[in-house]
């Protein structure tokens, strides 16, 4: 069993009367990938810094290993951070920057003869923080690029930089507050892959924060879906993705068809008029839910052999698959499919006990997962704005 | 694109630099005249220069002008640095009041500012006395001084005073350029925030700052009218003396020393606007 870290114990955060944070119960183990995931604004960012010790909470407690750390300042936790866009020290080469944390003097309490405790400053060997820093810009894949001025190096080649210049000081834990935000997609992709093995090499705790879902559920352990302050659901990614708990968790990790639907009773849920088997027990009787069906999950048949029929309103072509927009009854679906079926042609569908999962109706019941105004936008549902994210962080600022 | 001058333009533009320009370069030229006649041109010396250096009033002027400069500079630039520190990290809700208010000094007639200090320096004068005699009646470790008068302390106040609007001006840009991650970084990588200001934020606000002193020292030894209404009769800047001279017997000296005076100014505006120039230069190579 791995060892519990961190803890926040009803933590919340408000921004002058604006609560940024509300109530946020999380404990983080030892040697975990674990992602902050949620959109521009859903305080992620201000989790984060109150982990690092750049934000008190107004409420709560942060635990570090048992020990309440609310008061301590960033530069007495063991925690280092990648900041969003680097925080490179431009006046000092790429070897100066990873050293940096390594020069600072160290306070170390010890006995001395007489047997009292004393607090002496140390500084490390000058021999001892070139070894360091070297074996930290080939852990980056950086070797040779100690003398370049930070100005000099590309966007990927800085934020490897960053990395070193944090992960440098042994932290148990480190912290990425969007990391790849300013990378290209071909140069994150590298980049996802790179630091899960760094990850793994160095075997120490990850917090990362993201609102990239792709990102989160290719990298994490575990993810921590947040909106609006408050956490949504925790989980693994797989648990994530196949059991969401709401429709915002549905909607915002991939695709969903969110439809209202009526559990009969344990394993049998009715929408559209029809009779579901389902994999899902333990609602009562009758109870109104959410019923989710992932656009991949659904066979498309003949009508003749399908459970529902419906008309083709639109086909996307996206590579691997069809995006097909399929109206039922007016309702209208997404429909992941490698066969493609033409606009106006009527399908029939199965769906099998394993596609259907059913949720609690929550606060988001009925703001997602309706395909009607169905365009290419909603590819861009991650891709906020940084301008959006800097906003939430001058608040932080601000305080 | 390529704009073509008419020659009426051209013509305007020479018109304007000449009398802007004119007065000081007869001033120069004459300041080499062999000859105590500002009209008539015969030949060239070095002699008033040397008079110049030969003349006690002038050279205590000089020291004074120095001292004084220098020394608010320094004063200022620590204080407006600090000051610009603390703008930066306020709300914006008061940073831009504050910063409107520290930009009027420098609109501001310095009649105005020069009367309103002297005005001020006397009052707490007038102040001090009863303070004073009563400190003195109730001790006597220390017998301090019960009549002030103005002189280089009240010129050194003043001169700090009206210099700091200046550093904190050239220094908050720099600021805000400034990654506002960068301090959290350094704090992060274990720095106080004091290391993380002297190690992080000074060098990289050092241009702002340097740019801000070399302007504030300009300021100084250029000014004369607060020197004037501050300085009161014991001390005396260059520019005070020189305006002393015209009221009594004109001499070449005064272009002389007006010329030295327009060369050092000149001089130091040069740099600034060379190390602004650079900067931005940087800044865009950075930001390509």
């Amino acid at each position: 069993m791995s060892k519990e870290l961190i803890r926040l114990m009803g933590c919340s955060m408000a921004f002058d009367d604006e609560l940024v944070l509300d109530n946020i119960n999380l404990y983080i183990n030892d040697s975990e990938f674990l992602t902050l995931l949620g959109p521009s604004g859903c305080g992620k960012t201000t989790t984060l810094r109150i982990i690092g010790g750049f934000t008190t909470p107004t409420a709560g407690e942060v635990l570090f290993d048992g020990v309440r750390m609310n008061d301590i300042p960033p530069h007495l936790r063991q925690v280092n951070t990648v900041f969003q866009r680097y925080a490179l020290f431009p006046h000092l080469n790429v070897f100066e920057n990873v050293a940096f944390g390594l020069r600072i003097p160290k306070t170390v309490e010890e006995t001395n003869a007489a047997g009292k405790p004393v607090k002496r400053k140390v500084k490390l060997p000058e021999s001892e923080i070139r070894e360091r820093v070297l074996e930290m810009l080939s852990v980056v894949s950086l070797k040779g690029f100690e003398n370049r001025r930070i100005t000099e190096l590309s966007g990927g080649q800085q934020q490897r930089v960053a990395i070193a210049r944090a992960l440098v000081n042994r932290p148990k834990v480190l912290l990425l507050d969007e990391p790849l935000g300013a990378l290209d997609l071909r140069l994150r992709k590298d980049m996802q892959s790179e630091l899960k093995r760094i990850q793994q090499q160095m075997g120490i705790t990850f917090i990362y924060v993201t609102h990239d879902q792709e990102e989160a559920l290719a990298m994490s352990d575990t993810i921590v879906v947040m909106d609006q302050g408050k956490i949504q659901q925790i989980g693994r990614p797989e648990d994530i993705y196949n059991e969401p708990k709401n429709a915002f968790v549905a909607d915002f990790i991939g695709e969903s068809n969110i439809l209202d639907g009526v559990m009969h009773e344990d394993y049998v849920v009715e929408f559209f008029n029809r009779k579901f088997k389902c994999l899902d027990k333990g609602f009562a009787p009758m109870e109104p839910v959410d019923v989710v069906i992932r656009p991949e999950d659904v066979d498309i048949v003949p009508v003749d052999k399908g459970q529902l029929k419906g008309t083709v309103t639109a086909v996307t072509f996206k590579g691997v698959h069809y995006d097909t927009i399929v109206d039922f009854k007016g309702y209208k679906w997404l429909i992941q499919t490698t066969d493609f079926h033409d606009v106006g042609e009527t399908i029939g569908i199965v769906l099998n006990p394993d596609d259907i999962h059913i949720m609690h109706k929550s606060a988001y019941s009925g703001m997602f997962g309706d395909y009607s105004s169905y365009s290419e936008e909603y590819d861009e549902i991650g891709d906020v704005t940084l301008l959006d994210e800097e906003d939430e962080e001058e608040a932080g600022h601000a305080e | 694109m390529k704009t073509r001058t008419s020659p009426l333009s051209r013509l305007f533009m020479a018109l304007v630099f000449l009398f802007l320009y004119a007065p000081i370069f007869v001033l120069i030229v004459f300041s080499f005249n062999d000859s105590k006649s500002r009209t008539v041109w015969q030949g060239f010396t070095f002699r008033w220069y040397l008079e110049l250096f030969q003349d006690r009033d002038i050279i205590n002027a000089l020291s004074t002008t120095l001292l004084v400069s220098l020394i608010a500079t320094l004063a200022a630039t620590a204080v407006g640095l600090f000051a610009a520190v603390g703008f930066y990290n306020m709300k914006k809700r008061w940073r831009t009041p504050l910063m409107t208010v520290n930009s009027i000094p420098m609109t501001n007639a310095d009649i105005v500012t020069g009367v309103s200090l002297c005005l001020l320096f006397v009052a707490f004068f007038a102040a001090w006395q009863p303070v004073a005699d009563y400190l003195n009646g109730a001790q006597s470790f220390i017998t301090l001084p019960v009549k002030l008068h103005m002189g280089f302390g009240t010129l050194l106040i003043a001169h700090i005073t009206f210099d700091i609007p200046y550093v904190i001006l050239s220094i908050m840009p720099k600021l805000r350029q400034m990654d506002k991650n960068l301090v959290d970084a350094a704090q992060d990588l274990g720095c106080t925030w004091m290391q993380a200001f002297w190690k992080v934020v000074l060098p990289e606000i050092k241009p702002g700052v340097v740019s801000g002193a070399l302007i504030a020292f300009t300021m100084s030894v250029d000014d004369f009218v607060i020197s004037y209404f501050t300085a009161g009769s014991s001390a005396s800047t260059l520019a005070m003396v020189v305006y002393g001279m015209t009221k009594k017997r004109i001499s070449p000296k005064i272009n002389a020393i007006s010329t030295l005076l327009f060369i050092t100014v000149l001089i130091l505006l040069v740099i600034v606007n060379i190390r602004e120039a650079r900067q931005e230069r940087a800044l865009k190579a950075w930001q390509a």
